[in-house]
């Protein structure tokens, strides 16, 4: 009646490992707390490639309808233009470039004429095939706005944490996701990889992907707390590791894909945004092992979970059937 | 967990065919469904304009204009009510974001107090009743000066309205564009947004609603020049008004105008008959026509002069009275510019500078690239998750794999129905939300095969495995939740397509992995049931 196939999966990973993460729990934690000081050395001394979203300014990509583009050509009379500094790079192929302009000085209007020059300039032999132009009121929104919104999401994401588990695994979890924050904007800043508003919104699937991960293991922590009882805590750790191992590895492989045929195939438009997700899936992956559980240990969780669930009635899940 | 009532597997299954019915409209093209019956849902994903092309205009009124204006209609009305009630004053004027004016009279001060503050107008809303006023009439520092400010609540009100305004002449503007598919909406407090589907050269779309375009005809000051005027100071009343042209030349004219465009019922495009120069012809309403006609019986023989936004663009000399109320604009038109002129006469003046703050403008060659590229990603993407589920759970993974499929079937239906812009990183999001919903089943499986190792009999074990394991995908999902909310809040355009679809894809995986999968696996074991007393788990 169900002509389905009767198979086996396959299983990948051997489910008794004893990976002694607690072990290594000192090097991880410094390495990391060593790499997000030198996320914010960078930070604050190379500083962020801001696209024209934070930094106000046009992006023209135009495509030639003559064949390959000449870049030093365009450059020379795009620069004669006078209109500041002026990037010109090669985007996905050699008929496409992007054309970067600065913001210019003289107001809201002053980009928009900035823009007629350049079009007039290029001629008739390129088509015009995308136009951003920020001007400098809606660039100082965006920046606020976007600072905002990753602080209100790290909050919220916090006080969901906090409010589901004991507030140990709210502080594991803060020093995960600002690690994974800090982490791949120093990758940005080091790389000088444009930073606009579509790195924010990868910023905060980050955020939401690492901590699934961290609740995970903080479900697992919780329950082996309640099963065993007597089991010395960074065993304990490992173990709920070990077995929510298998878990980790496999969901994050299978998004870590997703993301590689969206980084290969997406077109050129979206690839900083995969890019700044494909980071964020390994250093999220890594910060919830590494860096969330051990730092459980460090805090020193409560061990008697017995009585705590009965008061506190976990939320209902959307659809329960 | 793996007990289902009738009722509800009639309710899983028939949700499941309603979303496959909401989502094949978008396997047809449009010309295909309009031969669909009635009853048939139509409604397609709706692309974004970074997918179909198009432009993203997000248009910045000028409150310094608005409150220009506003103090020069104050100061006018200031006049006739000192007039009317016969006060004398001197030094009527703006000054500083107000309006200043020295009663003559020292005792005649309280009685213009009076007399202005007829001019003041109560604000507030239907819901909170009066909050107060527009204008202060307060008297000044010096004992004959009174001050009309504009209050802060005056202003906003002020704005509010000059921007339904803007907005109804902007949309009059673009229909002539042909296109009822733009969307003009308020953004904020004094922006207006305009997407535009389909256009690429945004020069004319700019041209179209970077211009006020407030004509008006002017009495032209019969003895001093505008030269003169400039070098000394213009008689009250009079203000000097440049050329249209870059020719420097200037006019002295009366500042309140004869008759104002607002008057106007036609203008069109045309052509001057004796010099074939690109002209436009105009129509006044009854009593614009009436009034211009007035004017011109008594000043035939002199100029008047025809202003648009506070440049001249001609003053003729009138030949005889124009009694009519038509007549033609020239002035060095192009065939392009008196075209644009003539639709925004037509349209009605805008109450103040629009000033392009934003431009997001995607050509449809790159939208048609990116739909491509899109979809590749996507069916890759997919299909790399449906295996991989597959390979690592055998016959289970099979029916996550289904379980996958109806949610990207239900995520489409979802996005047809609320009409939600689909963007390129929604799509990304798309792909992204399978990906990721593969976790939900991940959960599950993994548990059902621990339980297995600790010695559980294969009906429970994938009991256990659903019922533990709901609470752990409640988590993870509701957090994705939060930040998607976020995004929506922060982004615009392209950002909030892939919020909308991050949002729709946690519900939608959370349904088919905890129910739509979870009555698969039953269904499967219970056939399996059927055939033989004992259960092996396929896992």
């Amino acid at each position: 009646m169900f002509p389905i196939p009767h198979f086996k999966g396959f299983d990948f990973f051997p489910h008794d490992t004893r990976i002694p993460f607690m072990r290594w729990k000192g090097i991880c934690v410094t390495a990391s707390a060593i790499l997000m000081v030198l996320s914010l050395g960078l930070f604050f001394t190379l500083g962020l490639n801001y696209g024209v979203d934070f930094k106000g300014g046009s992006i023209i990509e135009v495509q030639s309808k003559t064949g390959p583009v000449d870049l030093p050509e365009v450059r020379q009379t795009l620069g004669d233009l006078g209109l500041g500094d002026v990037q010109i790079q090669e985007f996905g192929s050699p008929t496409d470039i992007l054309i970067r302009l600065e913001e210019q000085p003289g107001g809201e209007q002053a980009q928009q004429d900035a823009m007629v020059k350049v079009t007039n300039a290029l001629g008739d032999n390129f088509v015009q095939r995308r136009i951003e132009v920020v001007g400098p009121a809606v660039s100082s929104e965006l920046r606020t706005t976007g600072t905002i919104a990753v602080l209100v999401s790290l909050l919220a994401i916090i006080l969901y944490v906090w409010f589901r588990f004991e507030w140990q695994f709210a502080m594991g979890t803060i020093a995960a996701l600002t690690h994974d924050v800090l982490l791949t904007v120093g990758i940005f800043s080091l790389f000088q990889l444009s930073f606009d508003l579509s790195i924010v919104a990868a910023l905060l699937t980050i955020l939401g992907y690492s901590v699934n991960d961290t609740v995970v293991v903080a479900d697992r922590i919780r329950e082996n707390l309640r099963k065993f009882k007597r089991m010395e805590l960074n065993e304990l750790l490992d173990l709920s590791i070990n077995e929510t191992l298998s878990r980790t590895i496999l969901t994050g492989v299978t998004t870590f894909a997703v993301l590689l045929a969206l980084f290969f195939l997406g077109g050129e438009v979206i690839r900083n945004f995969t890019l700044a997700m494909l980071l964020g899936i390994l250093i999220g992956t890594y910060s919830s092992i590494f860096i969330a559980a051990p730092l459980l240990g460090y805090t020193g969780i409560k061990r008697d979970w017995s009585g705590a669930e009965k008061g506190k009635k976990s939320p209902a899940v959307a659809s329960g059937a | 967990m793996l007990h289902f009532q009738r009722w509800k597997i009639i309710a899983i299954t028939l949700t499941c065919l309603l979303g496959a019915l909401f989502a094949l409209p978008n396997l047809f093209s449009k010309e295909t469904l309009q031969s669909w019956p009635g009853w048939l849902p139509k409604s397609q994903i709706n692309l974004g304009l970074d997918l179909r092309g198009g432009a993203h205009l997000l248009l910045s009124m000028d409150v310094n204009d608005v409150r220009k204006d506003w103090l020069d209609t104050l100061r006018d009305d200031a006049r006739a009510q000192l007039r009317n009630a016969r006060i004398g004053f001197t030094g009527l004027g703006v000054q500083g974001g107000a309006v200043h004016v020295r009663i003559a009279q020292q005792d005649q001060v309280d009685q213009a107090l009076k007399q202005l503050r007829n001019v003041v107008q109560p604000i507030g809303n239907a819901l909170l009743g009066s909050v107060g006023d527009d204008i202060s009439v307060e008297r000044g520092a010096e004992p004959n000066l009174i001050i009309l400010q504009p209050t802060d609540a005056g202003m906003q009100q002020r704005v509010s309205n000059a921007i339904s305004a803007s907005i109804e002449t902007v949309r009059r503007r673009i229909d002539t564009l042909g296109t009822a598919e733009a969307t003009v909406v308020r953004q904020g407090w004094d922006r207006i947004l305009v997407q535009f589907p389909g256009l690429q050269d945004t020069a004319q779309l700019k041209a179209l609603i970077g211009e006020t375009a407030r004509l008006s005809f002017h009495d032209v000051h019969p003895s001093i020049s505008g030269e003169e005027a400039r070098a000394s100071r213009p008689p009250p009343g009079y203000r000097v008004y440049p050329s249209a042209e870059a020719d420097g030349f200037v006019y002295l004219l009366r500042e309140t105008p004869v008759v104002r465009g607002d008057q106007l019922v036609d203008a069109q495009p045309g052509f001057d008959q004796r010099t074939n120069e690109p002209i436009i012809t105009f129509r006044f309403n009854q009593s614009g026509a009436r009034t211009f006609g007035r004017f011109t019986q008594e000043n035939v023989g002199r100029p008047f002069a025809i202003v648009l936004d506070d440049k001249v663009l001609s003053a003729p000399v009138i030949q005889e009275p124009i009694l009519g109320g038509s007549g033609q604009i020239s002035g060095s038109f192009t065939v392009e510019t008196a075209n644009n002129l003539a639709i925004q006469l037509r349209s009605g003046a805008l109450p103040a500078k629009l000033t392009v703050v934003e431009e997001r403008t995607v050509g449809p060659s790159l939208g048609a690239d990116s739909i491509e590229a899109g979809t590749r990603a996507f069916v890759v993407g997919g299909l790399a998750s449906l295996t991989m589920v597959t390979i690592a759970y055998g016959t289970f993974g099979l029916l996550a794999a289904t379980g996958l499929i109806i949610n990207a079937i239900l995520m489409v239906a979802i996005m047809s129905v609320l009409g939600a812009a689909l963007t390129l990183p929604g799509i990304a999001g798309l792909v992204l939300t399978i990906g990721m919903a593969i976790d939900a089943n991940v959960l599950i499986y993994e548990r059902i095969r621990e339980e297995l190792r600790a010695g559980k009999s294969p009906i429970a074990a994938i009991d256990a495995g659903f019922s533990r394991a709901i609470i752990t995908i409640a988590d993870s999902q509701l957090t994705t939740l939060a930040a998607a909310i976020v995004m929506f809040w922060l982004g615009s355009g392209p950002i909030r397509g892939f919020a909308v679809t991050l949002s729709i894809g946690i519900f939608t995986s959370v349904f088919t992995a905890v129910t739509v999968t979870r009555l698969l696996v039953a269904l499967w074991v219970r056939s399996i049931r059927h055939k033989s007393r004992t259960v092996e788990v396929p896992i």
